[in-house]
């Protein structure tokens, strides 16, 4: 177990940024998701973690130790890649026990270790196969074990789970999350999938264009996003915004709901609007539509509950709102959370 | 006629039928290696079993004294000896120095495609023309080794080595010679192979802690190896059956000391006119290379498999 930190760190490619002054700091045992869109320099920054990159200034310290410069191998980490990037001419034993190897540990000790890794992933009765005898889901588990048998002081994650099906990638998601408590070592887990961020994450960093846009539990991302891009990009589908006089005013689709679903002393704001299209989703629909005078015209979208059975139709006018309190404010020029009335 | 203009061009009926456009596209290369390899080949079992000479017209089956005949010659069985130490010996340096070329040109750095340029000179030049400036090089007075050798006074100002005319020195030049000459090749595709494997590999190598050797030896070069055993077959293939280097460095000399079974097929065939025994001599390294080429692409496919 051990915190990881960043400082300032800066990695810049032949004439473009990837990761811009990120400060991170990964508490002991903390489970912490990189979240961002394809390209944001959340893979950049997970691989000058491990070593695998230099950052072109900043420091890494993992366990209060500064390895910017050291390589991976005395790093004490250990990192799941999206292929799983097992060894294909080496059986999954061989696999397992190749970290093993290069410490230099003694045979017996070895297959004691590995038989425990595979045993917490229940992959006991493949180790004697080669990997590409192996399905998606089992690849996944080997390259688990490989990751764990060490027992590092890091683990870093990167999409692990982006190759595996969906209702695969469920359960997987379930065990990744059982298995990182039960061992309380700290976890860096990159992906794009908001979903599993927010499943997963004890805290959730956003990353965009190299920048860390916000740092927080899934709760306080979703719920008080930082700036624009949080509130768009986490979310789906995203936060209504809405421009005018230098302001944006933002609410989310499930917040925005028939006058008579609320309370008649409620204080809401009112939103009247046009419906375009109606999506039923089965346990809800989505309502898009175009918002009317007085307030500006904006694309809006809102989120029914089945338990809202209110008719609506394309093309009809509803008296929609949103409670007052759930009114978020941004700045108009920088896209950045105003500080609101307290609630 | 129609104007050209977007019409498509019109294409004989049976150009059309499959059958008979493959057979089409085909025949070039069926007539070639039957008229140059499949033809020569039977000519050659043909006459190894005759008493064909280039003296006589006559040509009487003879059965397989030939083939006795040289298994009773000494110098078919040295030729045979220095053709496997020409071969493996040379081989080895190929795959060995390939490997470390290959690996330095898989690193990106300034004027790779220059190095790159250099490396692959010697097998875009002709052999004959690089063999000839190597004869110039291991020229008995001139040889710019033996200048090097002593203005560095690794060997006396009036010593001199005969690259070429003594036994030793004149097997390992021949094998220097055709290392330079099969190098470009066999570092071309083990670098293809060292291409192949994702940098995930690599990398997961690197974070589970393996060294420079450790990820040498049991990463990449057991994930090179299927691609490295085809580079082994086709040099092993190329130095069993090519007298190039040979025929213009030393004719076989000096006594024979470089001969190899091909050059001694060639001398004895051709410049001596036993166009029965050279035959035999040369129909010799068929089977062997058969065998090998099997041997070889059995262990590649179950390296792959595996």
């Amino acid at each position: 177990m051990a915190t990881v930190e960043t400082r300032t760190i800066t990695k810049r490619f032949e004439g473009h940024t990837a990761v811009d002054g990120i400060d991170l700091l990964v508490k002991e045992g903390e489970f912490l998701v990189l979240l961002g869109p394809s390209g944001c320099g959340k893979t950049t920054l997970l691989r000058m973690l491990a070593g695998l990159e230099t950052p072109t200034s900043g420091e890494v310290v993992i366990d209060s130790r500064i390895v910017t410069r050291l390589p991976p191998r005395a790093r004490n980490i250990a990192m799941v890649f999206q292929s799983y990037a097992l060894y294909p001419h080496l059986s999954v034993f061989k696999n397992i026990a190749f970290p093993l190897h290069a410490v230099g540990m003694p045979r017996d000790e070895i297959r004691k270790k590995v038989e425990w890794a595979a045993s917490m992933f229940g992959i006991e009765r493949l180790l004697e196969r080669k990997p590409r005898q192996l399905s998606g889901g089992e690849r996944q588990r080997v390259a688990l074990a490989r990751a764990v048998v060490r027992e590092p002081v890091v683990f870093l994650l990167d999409e692990p789970l982006s190759n595996l099906d969906a209702k695969l990638r469920t359960a997987a998601r379930d065990e990744l999350q059982q298995f990182q408590r039960r061992l309380g070592t700290t976890t860096i887990y990159v992906t794009h999938d908001q979903v599993e961020a927010m499943g997963l994450g004890d805290r959730i960093a956003v990353l965009n264009e190299g920048r860390m846009h916000q740092l927080g539990t899934p709760l306080e991302v979703y719920g008080d996003p930082a700036d624009t891009f949080v509130a768009t990009f986490i979310g789906s589908p995203p936060m209504n915004l809405i421009e005018s006089d230098h302001v944006i005013t933002g609410f989310r689709p499930e917040q925005y709901l028939p006058r008579a679903a609320f309370a008649a002393d409620e204080a809401v704001h009112a939103l009247p609007f046009v419906v375009n299209r109606v999506e039923n989703l089965g346990a809800d629909r989505l309502v898009y539509g175009t918002l009317e005078p007085p307030s500006p015209q904006a694309r809006v979208i809102s989120r029914l509950p089945s338990t809202v059975t209110v008719a609506v139709q394309p093309g009809e006018r509803h008296e929609f709102a949103v409670r007052i309190r759930d009114l978020k404010h941004f700045d108009g020029a920088t896209g950045l959370k105003k500080p609101g009335p307290a609630r | 006629m129609t104007a050209a203009g977007g019409a498509a061009p019109r294409v004989p009926g049976w150009l059309h039928d499959e059958q008979r456009l493959g057979t089409l596209l085909l025949a070039p290369a069926i007539v070639y290696i039957a008229a140059l390899v499949g033809f020569p080949f039977l000519l050659a079992v043909f006459y190894s079993v005759s008493d064909a000479t280039v003296g006589s017209r006559g040509l009487n089956f003879v059965g397989l004294r030939n083939f006795r005949e040289i298994f009773d010659d000494p110098v078919f069985w040295r030729s045979l000896q220095n053709a496997v130490v020409f071969t493996v010996a040379s081989q080895l340096l190929v795959l060995v120095l390939g490997k470390m070329l290959a690996m330095a040109l898989y690193k990106d750095f300034r004027g790779k495609w220059l190095v790159r340029f250099l490396i692959l000179l010697p097998w875009v030049a002709p052999i004959s023309l690089g063999s000839i400036g190597w004869l110039w090089i291991l020229d008995p007075v001139y040889s710019i080794i033996n200048w090097l050798l002593q203005a560095l006074r690794v060997i006396g100002p009036t010593d001199r080595l005969i690259w070429l005319g003594q036994p030793e020195l004149a097997m390992l030049s021949v094998i220097a010679v055709n290392v330079w000459r099969l190098l470009p090749l066999a570092t071309v595709i083990i670098l293809a192979g060292l291409s192949s494997i994702p940098q995930d590999i690599h990398d997961a190598a690197a974070v589970d802690g393996a060294g420079f050797w450790r990820h040498l030896f049991q990463i990449t070069i057991p994930l090179v190896m299927p691609i490295m055993l085809v580079a082994l077959l086709f040099g092993i293939v190329f130095t069993f059956t090519d007298m190039i280097v040979i025929y213009v460095l030393t004719r076989g000399g000096p006594y024979d000391t470089t001969q190899v079974l091909a050059s001694y097929a060639f001398f004895t065939g051709i410049m001596g006119g036993d166009l029965a025994t050279g035959a035999a001599i040369s129909l010799f390294l068929f089977p062997l290379l058969v065998a090998a080429a099997i041997l070889f692409l059995t262990v590649a496919r179950r390296a792959e498999v595996a």
